[in-house]
């Protein structure tokens, strides 16, 4: 009697399930996400459009047409798309060592007590130190090459790593350490197990702005530290700047724009898969 | 000599136990003199007004926590459920359960099957997969059962398990406690933290009644009443009735 009232009661919770959209509704669904996007980009087209127009500063200030026709030229070039390449490339290995140490550091600092007094607000301190403090640092310990620009992205970086680490580890509920103590986890078991997914969430939006770090740092880096024989954003930046090369100036923030927004749907992404499991997202 | 006779047999024994928190003029006694004994199997229920110190206790006797003086004895593997399921949302319902089994050092082997058997056992048979966010309050807690049940655990702490949830719910996992404690297949002693005089009164062998502030041992009440039983029977009524008199007397003394 019990368990079929049980069993009613389990049922009624899961009674109803909501109707799959149809094609029709997901376009729709779709065109609402992409339409606002379409309008802004529309828009400061016009406006840039209305200063050139205006004759504002038009020796130097280049209109929309002009700048993208620059970009598509470009595009046909082999030096742009192998300039993407290597300043990706650069930013991925960069990101990636800095992911490494920080996330490290990080555990060690939020689970040793000592640690934590002795380093904690000096990793803080480092996150605020802007990474164009590093460069002679950086040029003088290593020269202009690669590791010079990979250090000064780690420095930047990987602080605030350790502090996403910190952050997420500080903010597991005592509820679910209690839990894992009670159910006998200890030592490495315990920040395998319930450490280390407890503090993900948290991790994750660190990790967001670590990567900013990163950009920022890398191309700050690539003006500054130029690798012969390694063409960059950085490097075509500095070329451009020497040749009073407007057009191809915005062009490239162009290119830099949009690999920001890349990235950062990318994360958007995976934030949202994290919370969806984790079961932070609203009810849609 | 009869404590060491007690304490040999005991499933749970505190002596004197006292806790004392922070120090000086700001301290706070939550528990004075807490002497308790518990019998293999046996179903005790604490219960208390607010500040009688009642989870304080139950993280003593599970270890969470150091009392200021007097001894506690726990014989056998304790395990702890809290009134939030406190399950961890990464994991799906059987991955919870299988992780306590981990955490045992139970052979990859046999953790499936015996998680589809803890999950069978709380009637959650076919819910393995699902993520504890996609289940009812009610059901969460019965995750969280199989959970302490996954540790093998002789003493079972369960502090106010079903205060969270609506009453019919609750009632029906009444009865379902009582069943997993009769198919366990050894004696599983328990001790349930709770304000609601009722449920004590319908779950327990014992009653025991604390004092607020600090928290003492009262009285205590054994429960005659044969099994199975009913949250709204007369014979629970009446001894609820009783007890909830001796609480009220009790709360009404820090009014004065």
């Amino acid at each position: 009697m019990a368990s079929d009232t049980l069993a009613g009661l389990d049922a009624l919770e899961f009674g109803v399930v909501p109707p799959q959209p149809d094609l029709r509704e997901r376009t729709a669904r779709g065109w609402a996400v992409v339409w606002p996007k379409l309008a802004a980009i529309a828009l400061v087209w016009v406006i840039w459009e209305l200063i050139h127009l205006t004759g504002w500063k038009k020796f130097v200030l280049p209109g929309p047409g002009v700048t993208l026709s620059n970009l598509w030229n470009q595009a046909q070039t082999g030096l742009l798309w192998h300039a993407i390449g290597i300043t990706v490339l650069r930013a991925l290995v960069g990101y990636a060592i800095a992911l490494v140490i920080g996330t490290v550091v990080g555990l060690l600092v939020a689970r040793i007590p000592p640690l934590r007094a002795a380093v904690g607000s000096l990793i803080t301190g480092l996150q605020t130190l802007p990474s164009a403090a590093w460069i002679p640092f950086a040029i003088i310990l290593f020269g202009l090459n690669n590791s010079a620009i990979l250090f000064i992205i780690v420095m930047a970086s990987a602080p605030a790593v350790a502090n996403a680490v910190i952050a997420g580890v500080d903010n597991i509920p005592p509820l679910l350490l209690k839990s894992g103590k009670m159910i006998g986890l200890r030592g490495v078991g315990l920040t395998w197990h319930l450490i280390m997914p407890a503090a993900l969430p948290a991790y994750m939006a660190g990790l967001k702005q670590a990567w900013a770090f990163t950009w920022h740092a890398l191309l700050t880096a690539e003006l500054l530290v130029l690798v012969a024989g390694e063409p960059s954003i950085g490097q075509l930046f500095a070329a451009d700047q020497d040749q009073t090369d407007m057009p191809s100036t915005i062009a490239v923030m162009i290119v830099i724009l949009i690999l920001g927004i890349l990235v950062d749907i990318f994360f958007s992404q995976a934030n949202r898969r994290i919370r969806d499991r984790y079961g932070l997202s609203d009810a849609r | 000599m009869t404590t060491s006779v007690i304490t040999e047999t005991a499933a749970v024994n505190l002596a004197g136990v006292s806790k004392v928190y922070g120090q000086g003029r700001s301290a706070v006694q939550a528990l004075d003199q807490v002497s308790l004994s518990t019998a293999p199997g046996e179903f005790v229920c604490i219960i208390g007004a607010s500040g009688c110190g009642k989870s304080t206790l139950l993280s003593l006797v599970a270890g969470l926590d150091k009392p200021t003086s007097g001894d506690i004895t726990v014989n056998g593997r304790v395990a702890f459920m809290f009134q939030e399921p406190g399950l961890f949302p990464w994991l799906s319902a059987g991955g919870n359960i299988e992780l306590a089994l981990r955490a045992r050092k139970v052979p990859r082997s046999e953790r499936r099957a015996r998680t589809l058997e803890l999950l069978d056992s709380v009637q959650l048979g076919g819910f393995a997969a699902k993520r504890p966010h996609e289940l009812s309050g009610g059901m969460r807690q019965r995750v969280a059962l199989a959970r302490a049940l996954a540790q093998d655990a002789d003493v079972l702490l369960m502090d106010e398990p079903f205060g969270a949830l609506d009453a019919m719910t609750r009632d029906v996992l009444h009865d379902e406690l009582d069943r997993v404690r009769e198919r366990v297949g050894k004696p599983l002693t328990i001790l349930f933290v709770t304000h609601n005089v009722r449920e004590a009164v319908r779950l327990g062998d014992r009653v025991v009644l604390l004092s607020s502030r600090p928290g003492r041992v009262i009285k205590e009440y054994p429960v005659p009443i044969e099994r199975p039983r009913r949250i709204d029977s007369a014979p629970v009524a009446e001894l609820a009735g009783t007890i909830t008199d001796r609480l009220r007397e009790e709360v009404s003394r820090h009014g004065k």
